[in-house]
C-alpha cells in the first residue's frame, strides 16, 4: 500500500508517494530524485545518507519515511543559498577534505548538526568532533582533515556559522 | 613558470563534492528505467541440474530473465575464463547464474524467487595449501594449479646460483609470510546503467577504472563492433583497484539489450563484500644466506598466490610479485619460484599495489630477522644490500635514478633513528 507522505524539505513543503516499508532515504532518492544522501550499506552503518529531521542528524536508510510525516528534513542541498556555501561546506573544501567525496553530503549534514547543537562552540575539543563524525565512514581516508575543517568552522575561520534558516537551527 | 607546483589550488570537484551536486553512477537515473537484480549460486561449488526461468518470466513486473543461454559470448575478464552467467559448474559462493530486469526492486526479487533450480552441491577446496596437493578437489577441469606457458608449475626467476650462495653463508635464515584475503569496500557499491540510445548504441554508465578494458572486454561478451558500445565514466564513490574488473556492467548491458529499457545494477553492500573480486591470500618462504658482515649471500622465495575460481588479475599480480619479491637490495644468488593455485573463492582482483606490497611485507620482516640473525641493526642491513644506480635488478634490467640509499637516510632521520657517519656519507649514486 502505497500514501502520501507531506513533509518539510530544505525549508519548503514536498510530497512524495511512498511504501509503508520505504525508508527515508529512498523516498529522497527515489520519489523526489534528491540524488545527495547517498546508500553506501543500507544498514546505518556507514552515515552516507544522514540527512537532518528536526534538527538531528539521522541516517535516512534507518528511517521509515512516513514518520518523517510533517517533519523538516534537511539535505546538504538546502545548505548553500545563491551559491554561498555554509561555513562547513566552505571549510571541507579548502581543507581539501573530500576524496572521492561519496561519503561528503552526510558528512557535512552530520558536522552542521552537532555545531547546531553544540551549547559552547568556543570549548569544542577535538574528541568532540571525533565523536560526533564518528558514525560517518570515509574509505579514502580523510578523517583527520574533516575533523579540522569542522574545528576551524567552529572556530569561525569561515564566516558565522548561520542562525537560522538553512542551519537546521529553525527546525 | 609552473602554475600549480608548490601551491595550493582547489580541487576542481570540490564544490560539487560538498554540495551534493557531484553525479555518481549510482545517482545516474533515467525515466522507465528497470532493476536488476541476480540469482548467486549459495555454495562454493556446484553443479547445476537444471534451470526453469518460465515462471519468473511470467512473473508481474518483469522484463526479461536470463541465463548463459542469452549471453552472445559468456567469457570475459582480463584472462577471459570468467563467465557472465554460470555454466553447468559454479565455482564459488556468490556465482551470477542469472539476471532479471524488473518495473522495482521488489518485482525483481520476486521473479528471483520465481526460478526453478536445482543444484547438485559439491565438495569445495578454500584453502589453498589443500588445493596443490593431489587428490584435491578439482577447482577446474584443467586442475587446480596454473601452468606457466602451459607448461610449468612456476614462474622461475633464475640469478647466479643459490646453492653456491649457501656454502657461502654464515647463517641460513628462514622465514614463513601469509597474507590473508581483503575487500576494497569502497563507499559506492559497484552500479552499473545501462540503455540503447536512439542510434542503437548500447551506452553504460560504468564504475569502471579502466573504461577501455572494459569495452573491448565487454564488446566482444556483446558481440557489438566498438562503435556499437560506449562507456561513460565520471566520479566514482571510490573503487581501490576493485574497479579494474567487472561486476555488474555485463549484466546490465546484456538486460538493457535485451529489453530495449535502461537498466540499473547496483551491488548492495552484501554483494560487494561477500562476491566481488578481492585482494587474494598469499604465502611466501624465503631461505636467505647471509654472511657475517650483513651481506645477503643467497636467496630462495617461494610464493604460493591463491587466486580463487577464475583467472582475473591474478597472473598479472603473480608477475609484478615475482619480480619484486626479493626488494631492493643486491642479491648475486637468487631464485623464486612462484605458483598459482585456484579455489572456490572469489576471484583475485587488484587492490592498491596488488603483489607488490603483499611481497614487501615479507621481505622487509625477513630483512629485519636477518639483521637479528647477524647481530646489527635493521638500518645497516638495508645499507649494506641497498641496490645502487647502474646495479642490474634481479631480472637483468640495469637499474636508473636509484633512491635506495636516500629513502632509508631520510626514514632514519623522521623516526629519530642516529646513522653511523659511514652511512650517511652513502649515496644511491655512489660506488660500493
Amino acid at each position: 500500500m502505497s500514501r502520501i507522505l507531506k513533509f518539510n524539505l530544505n525549508g519548503n513543503p514536498a510530497e512524495v508517494k511512498v511504501g509503508e516499508a520505504d525508508t527515508l532515504l529512498e523516498a529522497l532518492r527515489e520519489g523526489l530524485a534528491f540524488t545527495s544522501p547517498k546508500c553506501g550499506c543500507n544498514h546505518g552503518d556507514c552515515g552516507a545518507c544522514t540527512v537532518i529531521v528536526n534538527g538531528d542528524a539521522v541516517k535516512s536508510c534507518t528511517v521509515i519515511a512516513l514518520t518523517a510525516e510533517g517533519k523538516n528534513v534537511w539535505t546538504v542541498d538546502g545548505l548553500a543559498k545563491g551559491g554561498k556555501l555554509h561555513p562547513v561546506q566552505k571549510a571541507f573544501h579548502e581543507y581539501g577534505a573530500p576524496q572521492c567525496g561519496y561519503c561528503t553530503p552526510g558528512m557535512v549534514m552530520a558536522a552542521v548538526a552537532f555545531l547546531n547543537r553544540h551549547p559552547s562552540l568556543s570549548s569544542l575539543t577535538e574528541e568532540e568532533v571525533k565523536d560526533a563524525l564518528s558514525g560517518n565512514l570515509c574509505r579514502c581516508g580523510g578523517y583527520k582533515k574533516y575533523a579540522q575543517a569542522v574545528i576551524a568552522a567552529a572556530r569561525g575561520d569561515f564566516g558565522p556559522l548561520p542562525e537560522q534558516e538553512g542551519s537546521g537551527k529553525n527546525v | 613558470m609552473y602554475n600549480s607546483v608548490g601551491k595550493r589550488i582547489p580541487r576542481y570537484d570540490g564544490i560539487g563534492h560538498v554540495t551534493g551536486r557531484t553525479q555518481y553512477v549510482s545517482d545516474v537515473t533515467m525515466p522507465g528505467m528497470l532493476v536488476c537484480k541476480t540469482l548467486r549460486c549459495p555454495y562454493h561449488k556446484a553443479r547445476i541440474k537444471s534451470v526453469d526461468v518460465s515462471a519468473a518470466k511470467k512473473s508481474p513486473g518483469v522484463y526479461a530473465v536470463i541465463t548463459k543461454d542469452d549471453v552472445p559470448h559468456n567469457l570475459f575478464a582480463m584472462v577471459p575464463d570468467h563467465h557472465v552467467l554460470a555454466e553447468e559448474i559454479t565455482r564459488y559462493k556468490g556465482q551470477n547464474i542469472a539476471a532479471v530486469a524488473a518495473v522495482s526492486r521488489d518485482a525483481a526479487l520476486d521473479a528471483l524467487a520465481a526460478i526453478e533450480i536445482e543444484y547438485e552441491e559439491l565438495e569445495p577446496v578454500i584453502d589453498p595449501e589443500e588445493a596443490i596437493k593431489d587428490g584435491a578437489p578439482q577447482v577446474r577441469p584443467e586442475g587446480n594449479n596454473h601452468l606457466f606457458d602451459g607448461n610449468s608449475l612456476t614462474r622461475k626467476i633464475r640469478r647466479g646460483n643459490i646453492e653456491d650462495g649457501f656454502k657461502e653463508a654464515d647463517f641460513i635464515v628462514g622465514g614463513r609470510y601469509t597474507t590473508p584475503s581483503q575487500e576494497h569496500a569502497p563507499m559506492e557499491t559497484c552500479c552499473s546503467v545501462a540503455y540503447v540510445d536512439a542510434s542503437d548504441k548500447l551506452v553504460i554508465h560504468s564504475k569502471a577504472q579502466g573504461l577501455y578494458f572494459a569495452q573491448g572486454d565487454l564488446a566482444n561478451v556483446f558481440q557489438l563492433p566498438l562503435n556499437k558500445l560506449k562507456f561513460v565514466g565520471g566520479t566514482i564513490g571510490g573503487g581501490f583497484g576493485g574497479m579494474n574488473s567487472i561486476h555488474t556492467d555485463h549484466i546490465a548491458g546484456l538486460l538493457a539489450l535485451a529489453t530495449g529499457r535502461p537498466v540499473r545494477f547496483a551491488l548492495t553492500r552484501e554483494e560487494e563484500m561477500l562476491f566481488s573480486t578481492i585482494r587474494t591470500p598469499w604465502i611466501f618462504e624465503i631461505k636467505d644466506g647471509i654472511r657475517k658482515d650483513g651481506v645477503i649471500t643467497a636467496r630462495h622465495v617461494k610464493v604460493l598466490h591463491d587466486c580463487g575460481a577464475y583467472t582475473e588479475l591474478g597472473l598479472y599480480a603473480v608477475e609484478k610479485n615475482a619480480n619484486l619479491i626479493a626488494g631492493a637490495n643486491r642479491i648475486e644468488n637468487l631464485a623464486v619460484d612462484s605458483r598459482m593455485v585456484y579455489t572456490n573463492k572469489m576471484p583475485s582482483g587488484s587492490m592498491r599495489g596488488f603483489g607488490v606490497n603483499v611481497g614487501q611485507y615479507a621481505e622487509q620482516v625477513q630483512l629485519d630477522r636477518l639483521a637479528h640473525a647477524v647481530g646489527i641493526s635493521p638500518m645497516e642491513i638495508r645499507f649494506i644490500n641497498a641496490f645502487r644506480t647502474g646495479d642490474k635488478n634481479h631480472t637483468g634490467n640495469e637499474l636508473a635514478a636509484v633512491s635506495t640509499i636516500e629513502t632509508l637516510q631520510k626514514v632514519a632521520a623522521m623516526s629519530g633513528q642516529k646513522l653511523p657517519e659511514k652511512y650517511l656519507a652513502m649515496s644511491s649514486g655512489s660506488a660500493g
